[in-house]
């Protein structure tokens, strides 16, 4: 009971040197604890944020079809042909497949925007002018430079062993190198002997 | 000898203006975090540069996971009762009958089962679903593609409404499970599809990057 004081006998209110006087008490609070959990509150906050939330990308397909007018038609000049292989392969030709397969070639994913714009600036180097495709466009508030790539047409073949994230890889570049006109389609049984034959020596990414 | 007294400063600071930053940003956060609802099927989706947001209602997603599983979830926020059409009407392709309790299970779960196993399946809440294994829905056999049957139904259940599709699909999985997907949707005449991506910036000095300043020019120039 040493820190009470009571006072000696009650003796209300004495004044005199052996009065203690109340000491001012120091409104002051130490703050640090509160700071410290603030702290981690907002740690935790930002780390549980989904602060990007997810997009969406559009994907048209087109209709099946046995009719052969219904069917897209492309330029052999213009077409490129990108083969999805396993491990993160790419196998690729222009024009169309030569019987020696003298022009099937691998690529990696960081070589292939390099190669679509390449080709794509091959395909807008023939451009020869047309009127109908320019005034189209300026009607439609769109940039002319866009008819320079009508013959373009990529063919995106997948196989069976490509992954997911590889098609949409390849679609995003579609989109990063405003390619106007590309499928996704079936490879053809002599692509798929040619991706067997080399895909032992392509290079790995 | 006189010494010289040198003042002594305290040390202490006013942390009050501190602090008073430190609470903002922490309200900020605790009003901004909008907190990921449970997903019982982790799925990684690849990047790309699209920037259209994902449409949360009037929508049905597809989910692929990275062992190739197909799963199914319906967004009907204006009205539950569309999910619960479409669970009934693929449960009764297959002559099951599912009883309200089940039917109302289905409403936010994200379900990839074989259409003989769903009433099993929707027995449980939705809180105990995550726990079960799902074997997903066959897709790969075009014979016993059962998603078709799920995108009919849910086709009929949205008559009248925009009705998107999204396919959301984990980097890992397989291609030809995607396309089996894709081959479920041309099969009920479905053409366009919404693939759910992770945001990321254009590269610079690309043929986009290009198309949009040209665009934005033109759209200027009016």
């Amino acid at each position: 009971m040493a820190s009470l004081d009571t006072g000696d006998g009650g003796g209300g209110h004495k004044k005199g040197p052996g009065v203690k006087k109340a000491k001012k008490l120091n409104t002051r609070v130490d703050m640090t604890p509160m700071v410290d959990l603030a702290f981690l509150l907002i740690t935790f906050f930002i780390f549980t944020a989904t602060m990007n939330n997810p997009t969406t990308m559009d994907l048209n397909m087109p209709k099946d079809t046995d009719k052969k007018d219904e069917l897209t038609k492309t330029k052999q000049s213009g077409a490129l042909t990108l083969m999805l292989g396993k491990d993160n392969h790419i196998f690729y030709y222009e024009g169309e497949l030569l019987p020696d397969g003298s022009n099937f070639k691998t690529a990696s994913y960081s070589q292939v925007r390099d190669i679509i714009i390449k080709k794509k600036r091959e395909v807008e180097a023939s451009y020869v002018r047309d009127p109908a495709c320019e005034a189209e466009k300026q009607n439609a508030g769109k940039p002319i430079s866009l008819c320079k790539q009508k013959d373009f047409f990529v063919m995106i073949k997948p196989t069976d062993e490509s992954s997911y994230k590889n098609a949409v890889d390849i679609l995003d570049e579609m989109t990063i190198n405003k390619v106007e006109r590309y499928a996704l389609v079936k490879v053809a049984d002599t692509e798929m002997d040619l991706i067997k034959a080399t895909e032992g020596s392509a290079p790995k990414q | 000898m006189p010494s010289v007294k040198i003042p002594k400063k305290s040390t202490d600071t006013d942390m009050t203006p501190f602090v008073d930053i430190g609470f903002l940003i922490l309200s900020f956060f605790i009003m901004a975090t909008k907190f990921k609802p449970p997903e019982p099927v982790p799925i990684v989706t690849p990047n790309s540069v699209n920037s259209t947001e994902l449409p949360d209602n009037n929508a049905v997603m597809i989910s692929i996971d990275k062992d190739n599983k197909v799963y199914f979830s319906v967004f009907a926020k204006k009205d539950p009762a569309i999910a619960d059409e479409i669970v009934r009407n693929v449960a009764l392709s297959r002559n099951i009958t599912l009883s309200d309790a089940e039917v109302k299970n289905f409403r936010n779960s994200i379900t990839g089962m074989p259409v003989n196993k769903l009433k099993g399946y929707l027995a449980y809440p939705a809180a105990e679903q995550s726990k079960i294994k799902q074997d997903g829905i066959p897709v790969l056999d075009s014979a016993t593609n059962e998603l078709v049957w799920w995108i009919a139904a849910s086709e009929r259940a949205f008559a009248g409404q925009e009705l998107k599709y999204l396919i959301k699909g984990d980097g890992e999985s397989k291609y030809p499970t995607f396309k089996a997907v894709v081959d479920a949707l041309k099969r009920n005449d479905k053409l366009k599809y919404n693939l759910v991506t992770m945001p990321e910036g254009v590269p610079g000095n690309s043929d986009l990057d290009a198309y949009n300043r040209e665009v934005q020019r033109l759209g200027t120039k009016k």
